[in-house]
């Protein structure tokens, strides 16, 4: 097997006594695109920050391209980092700005110039080379961040919440750029945010983190439909999580009691112990057209329309705890108030180790 | 309606009390330093020239000119030198004792120049470092460094710490993250900083008067000449220092207070 791009060996993090990461363990292969994902607080600022350099862990080791670089400064290891605010030099112009890596290095201005020039033609702003960073909208200042920080050929691109400040509509726009930017480039990313639909647009390899230790990591598909734990189920999309007790497990089926009753479903889990089921919004069925599991009556609670679908929730008649939230067709009917059978079908749903 | 004219009236009165007694006495001084005949009082018989030909003529006058700007430029670019590394330093590192540390090194601003002029010249009496202008000019970076401190120390804020970061992670040598990025991002504190201490420097007497013998400053020379009497060429002298600092003060105005670029 070839050495991993970066391979992060057992790292543990502390702040003060505040443990931000937890014996972390990941490796990144050349040319991915790594989204790391988790609320604030999770540690994945933290991870991002020891790749680049600026912090140091108090335990385990960092190797880039097999070379230990655990204590290297920033500037003597490859990788480069786009930073949220940016970062630009506000004394310097645009062209400036992305020449300044290669300035440090003793590259000649002629060159500088023309690799400048070209890194800025391929974020799509070869005009803006003689401007300064504050003529320029907040968009064009994250691509031009973004080639200061491409043009030196990094083997790693650490890009810390790159979308975070831009509006709805440019962050969808930058993301699809994004991905292409780096499909030209065959650079590894990674790329920190807190917005699962962007890790799911973007990532190749998507890792989810929670309280300083990674939930679950693989390709976005596989952690959406198939997330190894309760957290990463519903911080990665939504997920109606039933609690249960397992009464039976064999020949690969899982027999499980909840507040709705019985569930059985493909799986292994052993007898006794508890459980949580979720199902995706798109999986649950409401109204009589059935899936193979009925999961009772509930009370619709609230329809909320969102174009190409209608978002429910509704509340169980057997249990007051448990929420479901379905996604119906805009063209459904159904109504606040109405009360209506839930049912979904068992290989839709996830079992989940409690 | 009377009531609010009174009120205004009021306002005018006080706010031109006010500034005539901030500005008189330097009307005044400059007036009659415009004065054709040999006493500095009333009746004005001016405008003339000839006080201020004879300050250039005076060779003593013109050293001593030439001196305050001398001391003024190095002991300001060694304030703002020093001030500027400790502001980074406390800025950017973890010291221990940080608020300690920073008490004592704005300390000075609250003791009086004759005590500062006092301690130094005993201490320089002690060391062996002879009266001169090298002696005022330490004496000037002693009470302008706490003031160059705090000026840049207050405007070097948070929102520069990824800016000198991004240029570590480009490869930069940690000098050349202060020469290339940290001053330039910081110039208008530092130019602030700068002319501040220039001004103040500029016009110090006290110290200047302890730490200097032969070859001394404006402000000494000065006192040397009022020593023989109130004469028009005094209130010339007195008009260039006014005039050398109203440049300063408005330099730094202009660099301190210039908006600053979104």
């Amino acid at each position: 097997m070839s050495v991993p791009l970066v391979d992060i060996r057992n790292v543990s993090h502390r702040f003060g006594q505040l443990a931000v990461l937890k014996n972390v363990s990941l490796m990144i292969e050349p040319g991915s695109y790594t989204i790391l994902l988790g609320p604030s607080g999770s540690g994945k600022t933290t991870l991002l920050s020891i790749l680049g350099g600026f912090v140091t862990p108090s335990e385990g080791k960092v190797f880039i391209h097999g070379q230990d670089c655990t204590a290297v400064p920033p500037a003597k290891r490859p990788t480069t980092t786009v930073f949220q605010d940016y970062a630009l030099f506000p004394h310097m112009s645009v062209g400036g700005n992305v020449g300044f890596g290669l300035r440090m290095q003793g590259v000649d201005g002629a060159t500088r110039a023309a690799k400048a020039r070209d890194a800025l033609a391929l974020v799509g702003l070869a005009a803006a080379f003689d401007k300064k960073p504050h003529q320029l909208s907040g968009g064009q200042r994250q691509r031009v961040a973004l080639a200061r920080a491409l043009v030196i050929e990094p083997a790693v691109l650490l890009l810390d919440e790159p979308l975070g400040a831009l509006d709805l509509k440019l962050r969808r726009q930058m993301q699809d750029e994004l991905k292409a930017i780096q499909k030209r480039v065959g650079t590894a990313f990674i790329h920190v945010t807190h917005d699962q639909e962007e890790a799911m647009a973007l990532a190749d390899h998507c890792v989810v983190m929670n309280d300083g230790r990674i939930e679950d990591e693989g390709p976005p598909e596989r952690v959406y439909a198939r997330p190894a734990t309760r957290f990463s189920a519903t911080f990665m999309g939504e997920s109606t999580v039933l609690a249960g007790t397992v009464t039976e497990a064999k020949n690969g089926i899982v027999t499980a009691s909840t507040a709705v009753g019985a569930i059985s479903l493909p799986g292994a889990s052993p007898a006794g112990g508890t459980v949580a089921l979720a199902i995706r919004p798109e999986h649950l069925v409401l109204g009589e057209a059935e899936g193979d599991v009925a999961l009772g009556m509930a009370k619709v609670g609230d329809v909320v329309f969102q174009g190409s679908f209608r978002r429910v929730l509704a509340t169980s008649i057997l249990d007051a705890a448990l929420q479901f939230i379905a996604k119906a067709p805009a063209s459904a009917t159904v109504q606040a108030g109405d009360t209506i059978p839930v049912s979904c079908n068992a290989q839709d749903i996830i079992l989940l180790a409690d | 309606m009377t009531m609010r004219a009174a009120i205004r009236l009021a306002a005018w009165v006080y706010a031109i009390a006010v500034y005539g007694f901030i500005f008189l006495p330097v009307v005044v001084l400059v007036l009659f330093s415009l004065q054709a005949t040999s006493f500095p009082i009333p009746p004005f018989t001016g405008p003339s020239l000839r006080w201020y030909q004879a300050v250039l003529s005076d060779a003593r006058l013109t050293s001593a000119l030439v001196n305050s700007l001398l001391v003024a430029v190095v002991s300001s670019l060694a304030s703002v030198t020093l001030g500027f590394l400790s502001a980074w330093g406390f800025a950017r590192f973890v010291l221990p004792g940080s608020a300690l540390l920073r008490g004592l090194i704005t300390l000075p601003l609250t003791v009086s120049y004759l005590i500062i002029g006092m301690g130094l010249l005993v201490l320089f009496n002690w060391v062996g470092v002879p009266k001169s202008l090298l002696a005022a000019g330490i004496g000037h970076v002693v009470i302008n460094l706490p003031l160059c401190f705090a000026i840049i120390y207050s405007q070097m804020g948070d929102h520069q710490i990824n800016i000198e970061r991004a240029a570590r992670d480009l490869g930069a040598a940690e000098w050349k993250v202060l020469l290339m990025v940290t001053v330039p991002v910081m110039s208008p504190a530092i130019f602030a900083g700068f002319f501040l201490s220039m001004t103040f420097s500029w016009d110090e007497f006290v110290i200047s008067f302890l730490l200097t013998r032969f070859e001394t400053t404006l402000p000494v020379e000065i006192w040397n000449l009022l020593r023989s009497g109130l004469n028009p060429k005094t209130n010339a002298v007195g008009s260039l220092v006014f005039a050398v600092s109203i440049v300063l003060v408005v330099f730094f105005e202009l660099t301190l207070l210039r908006r600053k670029p979104a």
